[in-house]
């Protein structure tokens, strides 16, 4: 069973997923140590997404299996993958995809009230994110009446809330103007960096992949050299 | 970079000695290359020669460096001619020997995939370079990354763009090749 709070690797070996005739992966390895910030880059069509998917336990692997520590997270049911994915993993994705009808502050300590902390404690994890993300002001409004910046650091604060082991980011700043996605990636990086959270984070532009330690480079559904 | 006329556009605010001028280069412009002395006092001569520049007074102190030198009108009106002429739109010729390798690997029967592959990494590392410098650095020092980072994205979007069409071009250069022998 894995510690919310702890720093694990995720290792993902000899990866393949079919979606009908298509071949998304076909046999890719990856290893991600702890707290490091690894870019997954490729063209179109190269398993990107599909990787971070599997990764994340949200897509199960038709071969291969993924580890994170000694535990083996791909055979898992889907309500304890989905548990997992609560205690030890955050995400961001492009488009924010915060809950709409809760407030910024709301969201991000949805994941602390989901795993049970107490009410005040998620009011401070909240509240310390959001400041560090300098959206502090704006912790009461609602997503769809801040800036997609705005929003996307409120994301950003909801995937760090409860110290996630990793956290997973599809085109993090994809719809943000270069001057937004910088803060963004900024606040990603640096905070992830803090507190010891490895980064996973799909990307089409190598400005965003400059942010990570390494990038993994997909074609045709593997690794390339 | 022409030296030349930056220095031309350093001194037109007012007469300097080659030591203040070479100190505002380096702190601008020196992270690419530093000037040296010598290189400072020959185009200071040169400009002067040309008429761009007159000596105005020797600085107490010794050696070239205390020579104050002024922008002449000559001086300014090439000045205005510099900075109002657009640069030329070109790539620099180490860009295009990406474009020559990645021909002459198919022509000789390499793959050019593992080439690109590396070139992507090396581009990569240095943009992560350039980032945290950018991170660390002033105004000056992120606009001047900036600056070489947009060119490496530019150069990342060929090698991609490359990297998609290579068996097309290895078609195509085949059959330049089979072309040429049945024409010997």
């Amino acid at each position: 069973m894995t510690t919310q709070g702890s720093k694990m690797t995720l290792q993902g070996s000899d990866l393949a997923v079919r979606f009908g005739r298509t071949v998304a992966l076909d046999g890719a390895d990856v290893t991600i140590s702890p707290g490091e910030i690894v870019a997954i880059m490729g063209p179109s069509g190269s398993g990107k997404s599909t990787l971070l998917h599997v990764l994340a336990g949200i897509l199960r692997p038709a071969h291969g299996e993924v580890r994170l520590d000694a535990q083996r997270i791909d055979n898992l049911s889907d309500s304890r993958r989905s548990s997992l994915r609560l205690r030890s993993f955050g995400f961001v994705l492009q488009f924010g995809d915060l809950v709409p009808e809760l407030s910024l502050r709301e969201n991000v300590e949805l994941p602390l009230r989901l795993l049970g902390r107490p009410r005040a404690e998620a009011r401070r994890r909240g509240a310390e994110l959001l400041g560090h993300l300098a959206v502090a002001e704006l912790a009461d409004r609602r997503p769809g009446q801040v800036s997609g910046g705005e929003a996307q650091r409120a994301a950003v604060a909801r995937a760090l809330a409860h110290k996630p082991s990793v956290i997973f980011a599809d085109e993090p700043t994809g719809a943000l103007d270069s001057v937004a996605g910088e803060v963004v990636l900024d606040a990603l990086t640096g905070l992830a960096r803090k507190e010891g959270s490895s980064v996973v984070m799909v990307t089409h532009e190598a400005r965003v992949a400059a942010y990570a330690d390494r990038t993994v480079f997909l074609r045709d559904g593997r690794v390339a050299a | 970079m022409s030296v030349s006329r930056i220095l031309l556009g350093l001194l037109e605010p007012h007469s300097q000695h080659g030591y203040v001028l070479r100190r505002r280069y380096d702190e601008w412009f020196g992270n690419s290359r530093p000037l040296k002395s010598a290189q400072v006092y020959a185009t200071l001569g040169r400009l002067d020669r040309d008429g761009l520049i007159d000596l105005t007074g020797v600085a107490s102190g010794v050696g070239p460096d205390r020579r104050v030198y002024a922008i002449t009108e000559a001086g300014v009106g090439e000045l205005d001619r510099w900075l109002d002429e657009p640069e030329v739109p070109e790539v620099t010729s180490s860009r295009r020997v990406l474009f020559a390798k990645v021909l002459i690997a198919l022509s000789s029967g390499r793959p050019a995939e593992p080439m690109l592959d590396r070139q992507r990494h090396a581009h990569l590392d240095r943009m992560r370079e350039l980032r945290a410098q950018r991170q660390a650095g002033d105004l000056l020092t992120q606009l001047d990354a900036d600056f070489e980072m947009y060119h490496l994205d530019a150069d990342l979007k060929w090698i991609d763009g490359a990297a998609a069409r290579l068996a097309r071009l290895a078609a195509l250069v085949s059959r330049v090749d089979d072309a040429e022998k049945e024409s010997r």
